[in-house]
């Protein structure tokens, strides 16, 4: 039996794992705390506008979701197949694309602030 | 003497009611379902931001509904139980071994808690949540 | 000295005759223990007083062979190391999980030896040396990053936890990837290369999600789970410097 080629799809389902930990939590902290009705400061459209029209921003947003969702994907496949779902490849297949066109959205939307 | 092995198979779709241990790997893995939900919130946020403040003011207002307030505080416990199981792993992921001995595993995790809380209460302040 | 405590205990063990049954069945068993005993004695009282049917394995009773592990209560334990007063009612003992019965408790290893082989747990010398030129040596501190994952006693207890294993059963599995690892850790060694072509299969390490269950339940605290999380750590380096590192294949 040859190698695997897993690494493509491990390795950043690694460093999201890594991402999502460290920051998600706090991110969504804050957009519950507006959901509650106490919009952080941050959260105001000229704060955040001015942040995700920077270099530095639109990295920041573009990596936080392009790795937290292929992540989760990577797992959701996992998980599915640990549910019994055996069509490994077919919810392989739109699990990833479905993180590559919301990394790329995000991307389109992050270009167009 | 001939063999007559008897085979059991794995029950493929209940296997992790056999064992709490199975369950709670399990909540581990659908943490990913929150997670990727709330990936989706995120990019529709990029979505109304780009579109102007009156888009952005509508978002942070659906952001409002009960419904939301209840996926919100479900993907928070989910983030937090994925930080919490992630940087447990780390300890076994990656041991530092200094001399002979290996650094205890709590102070390689307690160290990812540490910077966690950190960067945290930083990104907090600069929210303007304090 | 007090006198020992005696206690009546039940116990539910799976049997199965290859010769006449198609199916497990339980049978219940009484059986007047010492309070200080391991299921494997209780085994063994039985085997003696009231049933010399039944089969199980056992060799060293102290936690060394590996050769006794069975389910206890949905639980793979060494059944030498169980103790009974660690258990209420009645104790169920099944043969190990994910392994075919041979007969009772005792089931096939075959598919585990198999697997062990495969992954050329012995070292491979980086250079052979005649033995005039003496011992290969080796620092304390060298010993010490692999020591952990030379504990292995081959119980199979960890393939018995994994539900992968039980899901997947080409899986190559915890015990031995883990001795994989410790080879490829080993200063001595040289046959990295030659076990990666097997560990970093589909079959191999990546089938792991890293349940877990192997490092709570191993008996000689190897910690599986951490080798096999190292070893897609390694195996990942390894894809990025032979796929994108211009002359890394060589
Ligand atoms: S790794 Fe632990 S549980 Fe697995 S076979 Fe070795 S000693 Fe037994
Ligand atoms: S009898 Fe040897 S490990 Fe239990």
């Amino acid at each position: 039996m040859a190698k695997s080629h897993k690494p493509v799809v491990w390795f950043p389902f690694a460093a999201g794992g890594t991402v999502i930990a460290f920051c998600i939590p706090v991110i969504v902290l804050l957009t519950f705390l507006a959901a509650l009705g106490h919009v952080p400061a941050g959260l105001s459209y000229e704060k955040l506008h001015a942040f995700a029209a920077g270099g530095i921003g639109k990295l920041v947003l573009f990596g936080v979701i392009a790795l937290s969702a292929w992540s989760s994907a990577h797992r959701l496949r996992c998980t599915c197949y640990d549910f019994g779902l055996r069509a490994d490849t077919l919810v392989a297949t739109v699990l990833y694309v479905a993180a590559i066109v919301g990394s790329i959205a995000a991307a389109l939307f992050l270009l167009r602030i | 003497m001939s063999r007559k092995p008897l085979v059991r198979e794995c029950p493929p779709t209940t296997w992790y009611f056999r064992q709490p241990r199975y369950l709670r790997y399990m909540s581990r893995e659908i943490t990913s379902i929150f997670v990727g939900a709330y990936c989706v919130l995120l990019v529709v946020g990029l979505q109304r931001l780009a579109a102007g403040p009156a888009a952005w003011e509508g978002f942070l207002l659906a952001l409002r509904s009960p419904a939301s307030i209840v996926f919100q505080f479900l993907c928070l416990i989910a983030a937090v139980y994925h930080a919490a199981t992630w940087f447990n792993a780390t300890q076994k992921a990656m041991p530092l071994q200094i001399g002979e001995d290996f650094v205890p595993g709590n102070v390689i995790s307690g160290a990812h808690y540490a910077v966690w809380i950190l960067l945290s209460l930083v990104v907090m302040f600069f929210a303007g949540v304090f | 000295m007090t006198p020992l405590k005696e206690r009546l205990v039940q116990l539910e063990v799976l049997r199965y005759n290859p010769d006449t049954d198609t199916e497990a069945h339980f049978q219940r068993y009484e059986v007047m223990c010492q309070e200080e005993w391991v299921v494997l004695d209780a085994l063994n009282k039985i085997k003696a007083d009231i049933d010399p049917t039944l089969n199980y394995r056992w060799s060293c009773h102290m936690a060394v062979c590996g050769s006794c592990g069975m389910m206890i209560n949905g639980e793979p334990k060494l059944s030498c190391h169980a103790f009974l007063r660690s258990y209420e009612g009645v104790i169920r003992v099944e043969p190990l999980a994910h392994f075919p019965i041979e007969r009772d408790l005792v089931t096939a290893p075959d598919d585990f030896m198999e697997k062990l082989k495969r992954v050329k747990p012995y070292v491979i010398p980086k250079e052979e040396k005649p033995i005039s030129e003496g011992e290969y040596k080796q620092t304390p501190a060298q010993l010490m990053k692999f020591r952990q994952y030379s504990m292995c006693i081959n119980c199979m207890l960890c393939y018995a936890a994994c539900p992968q294993y039980g899901l997947t059963p080409s899986f190559i599995g915890p015990a031995a990837l883990t001795l994989a690892h410790r080879y490829n850790l080993d200063s001595r060694d040289g046959g990295r290369k030659e076990r990666m072509e097997v560990v970093a299969t589909k079959e191999g390490v990546w089938e792991c999600t890293f349940v877990g269950a192997c490092s709570e339940v191993c008996p000689a605290h190897v910690d599986p789970a951490s080798a096999l999380q190292q070893l897609k750590i390694v195996g990942s380096i390894d894809w990025i410097v032979e796929h994108l590192i211009p002359g890394g294949k060589s």
